[in-house]
């Protein structure tokens, strides 16, 4: 993380101003690039930014847009992503993004000017209890009182973000320790007695693991976003693993792209909008291997009928994922990548692999895949936004290409319909389904990779929610495209009221839509409109090929939905599929005792 | 997963438990420092654990650390869960389930104290009357003039709670107790 000892020394021991300890913290951490806003209670550390370059600063149009920016780069890079506040409401606008960072387990760190220590608890101006309404919504959080403790405060936030589970951390600095004089501390390797995340995995239970992995007639490997969080190593394992194996391989929303989706053992992504086979292959599997996954209710359907006849093994590092839905049969403790390792070596010399053994297995997923879950009827007057999706990722290949989303029905398209052979190249709210999350987060991947190509698959509701990062982007001269698929309404939800409300759209269209083309202009950015599939392809090569940031309105069908789907209170093997979700079906979808519930 | 779940008609389900729910008492050693103990307390509220007692202060000073102790109540599944959320807590040093530990050491339940002080006011034979059960209740008097005591009595919680309910017809006026602090009998610590 530092940025090697000749300038450590040179820091070491050194007298200086609190604020000027936050940017050499923050350099000797090995930070680049910071996302954030100024305000009162931080104006001194922006005069120690202003008067540096090596430290770029990004400046957002709302608390929430730096939180998510800085998410995007984490995820994108495998770094912690760094953001700067001011006191009370700088704070409290990060709150969001913080809790998205905590459920997607993404390193962040968040710095917060406070009011001086003197006026802590006197209702002052931008005051708020920061260290307070923070505590929930991050692993861990600090109030530095002493200006002699904020260097090394600095050190172990950066160490408690992205060791062990990833997380978001605050470290809240009141104004007068900013402006006080102390005594720099270097990063130390020593870390608090309290934390050391276990990241080696109980060998004897890596063995028992892989011996039942090895008697499996129709095994599972389901992997998750710690796979990603473990870094491109534990990836190139899973390949290893899935590969020696022969086993097949779904993974959480989180996870797209630790295994490639062109693996011949791919599945696609399981859960409530996941395919046929993936979802039919969780549930009839009598082994299952989870890898960094969490086992949430939009993965596992109704907990009591999920893959019942199964032995299952988990490998987190979290403990109190182990057991927390789901009973395992095995559950190993430890980082992803160190226990893949062990997993890859005991297979290779203990495991005589007879790929035959799983050829019956094999079989019935190609009978389940036969089904094609995710096949829609095609239109020649109206784009299909499933269509949207494939023709974007078609005329990405080739590219550099990053996707971030926003939350909804156009994120699930996004997950089914676009492909990743990569990890790091995904970026998505999964936990929090934070409305808002890809603009920024596209933005932050933009200033990680500026010659990528960076695209947000958006709606047209959720990208409103943090729709004055565009200036940003033109600020910075960041070419984000926007991709929104247009269909006035918030679709998921939209699709909720079909399945449980009685078809009562309340409130889930919006009736004032902004001209998104001319909106681009008002930023400064370029608009496209398109409308007809025939159109399509050429909007989408106009949209790659202009070097500013684009809004794209892709008009798609407006009552469009998405399936398949596993509907509510329903098993993996009672998923409702796109041919056979008439209308009729989809009301009926969930029974009346299920409704009366709501 | 010990759970009958029902289709509520959304993703989520809502859980009849199976398992009986089990009262426990957890130690919990953690670092001293600002805010730790709204750590602890806001991870119960927030995920909806249940708090009976709640004991905590510094027990070694030059170290900083303090031992909270928490009697909870749960089934074994939610239990577990507490333990691990608490020591995902930074400054956690680490938590043990003392009423787990006492059966593993073939022990009934761990030692477990408490302390109270107890005003009653009164006059003639009802005053007497208060003395003389404090006295084999073991209870000293730590304040009194011709008209109150203030008794201090030590014990197991239901030796308190049978004291105060002794002493409310006999002028029991306020009641203080500390909660229960407790520890796994033998040699080893926790």
């Amino acid at each position: 993380m530092s940025n090697g000892k000749s300038e450590q020394s040179e820091t070491s021991n050194r007298e200086m101003t609190g604020a000027e300890m936050v940017v050499q913290a923050l350099k000797d951490n090995g930070v680049e690039h910071l996302f954030g806003y100024p305000g009162g209670a931080v104006l001194p550390i922006y005069d120690e930014l202003f008067q540096q370059d090596s430290i770029q600063h990004i400046l957002v149009r709302h608390e929430q847009g730096a939180g998510h920016a800085a998410e995007g780069y984490a995820r994108s890079t495998g770094k912690p992503g760094v953001l700067l506040v001011t006191s009370g409401p700088g704070a409290t606008n990060a709150v969001t993004a913080l809790q998205d960072a905590l459920m997607d387990s993404i390193p962040l760190v968040c710095l917060t000017g406070q009011v001086p220590t003197s006026l802590i608890g006197s209702d002052a101006f931008q005051e708020c209890d920061t260290v307070g309404i923070t505590r929930p919504c991050t692993k861990h959080n600090w109030l530095v009182k002493d200006v002699n403790e904020l260097a090394a405060t600095i050190h172990e936030a950066f160490h408690v973000a992205t060791t062990g589970r990833p997380g978001p951390v605050v470290v809240d600095i009141p104004k007068d320790v900013q402006f006080a004089k102390g005594t720099y501390t270097p990063p130390q390797t020593a870390p608090r007695t309290s934390y050391h995340p276990k990241v080696q995995g109980d060998l004897e239970k890596i063995k028992a693991a892989v011996e039942l992995m090895a008697g499996a007639k129709k095994p599972i490997i389901y992997s998750g976003g710690g796979v990603i969080n473990s870094g491109p190593q534990a990836s190139q394992l899973l390949r290893e693993l899935v590969d020696l194996s022969g086993f097949p391989i779904t993974s959480t929303l989180m996870g797209l792209g630790a295994y490639p989706a062109s693996g011949k053992n791919w599945l696609g992504m399981l859960g409530m909008h996941g395919t046929y086979e993936a979802n039919m292959a969780m549930h009839d599997c009598d082994v299952m291997l989870c890898i960094g996954a969490r086992f949430d209710d939009r993965i596992t359907g109704r907990l009591n009928a999920f893959s019942p006849n199964s032995k299952k093994i988990h490998i987190d590092i979290d403990p109190s994922s182990i057991n927390k839905n789901v009973h395992v049969d095995i559950g190993i403790l430890g980082d992803v990548g160190h226990v893949l390792e062990d997993m890859v070596r005991l297979w290779r010399a203990t495991v005589k692999t007879d790929k035959k053994t799983l050829h019956p297995w094999w079989e019935q997923i190609a009978r389940w895949r036969a089904r094609d879950s995710l096949a829609y009827r095609m239109n020649d007057d109206v784009i299909m936004p499933q269509y949207a999706i494939q023709r974007l990722y078609e005329l990405t290949r080739g590219h550099d290409t990053y996707i971030t989303t926003e939350v909804g029905q156009h994120q699930m398209w996004a997950a089914q319909h676009f492909h990743f052979d990569e990890p790091n190249r995904w970026m998505t709210s999964g936990g929090l389904g934070t409305m808002g999350y890809g603009l920024p987060a596209a933005l932050g991947v933009q200033i990680a990779h500026p010659d990528s190509l960076v695209i947000d698959i958006a709606g047209d509701a959720s990208v409103q929610m943090t729709i004055q990062e565009m200036s940003c982007a033109v600020q910075y001269e960041a070419p984000i495209k926007i991709f929104i698929l247009n269909n006035q309404y918030m679709g998921m939800v939209r699709q909720w009221q079909q399945l449980l409300h009685g078809n009562r759209l309340s409130h889930s269209y919006t009736e004032a839509m902004p001209d998104f083309v001319m909106l681009a202009q008002a930023y400064g950015g370029h608009g496209i409109r398109c409308e007809k599939p025939g159109d399509l392809d050429d909007a989408i090569r106009e949209m790659i090929d202009v070097k500013k940031p684009v809004l794209f309105d892709c008009r798609v069908a407006a009552l469009a939905n998405c399936f398949p789907m596993i509907p509510s209170g329903k098993a993996h093997n009672e998923m409702l599929l796109p041919d056979e979700a008439t209308d009729e079906v989809v009301a009926n979808a969930i029974d009346a005792k299920g409704r009366e519930l709501v | 997963m010990n759970a009958q779940l029902q289709p509520t008609g959304s993703a989520y389900f809502i859980a009849k438990e199976t398992q009986q729910p089990e009262t426990h008492t957890l130690s919990v050693l953690v670092d001293n420092e600002p805010g730790v103990l709204a750590r602890v307390i806001g991870l119960f509220s927030g995920r909806g654990y249940n708090i009976e007692s709640l004991t905590v202060s510094e027990t070694e000073h030059e170290k900083h650390l303090s031992r909270i102790t928490v009697v909870t109540r749960g089934t074994a599944h939610v239990l577990e869960q507490i333990k691990h959320q608490l020591e995902r807590i930074v400054p956690v040093h680490g938590v043990v389930d003392l009423t787990v530990r006492a059966k593993e050491l073939g022990q009934e339940r761990p030692l477990e104290r408490e302390l109270a002080l107890v005003k009653v006011a009164g006059k003639g034979e009802e005053r007497v009357e208060a003395l003389r059960l404090a006295d084999a209740f073991r209870a000293s008097v730590i304040d009194a003039n011709t008209e109150h005591f203030i008794f201090e009595i030590t014990g197991k919680a239901s030796k308190v709670d049978q004291f105060i309910a002794i002493m409310k017809p006999l002028g029991l006026v306020e009641i203080c107790r500390t909660g229960v602090a407790a520890m796994n009998r033998g040699p080893q610590g926790m």
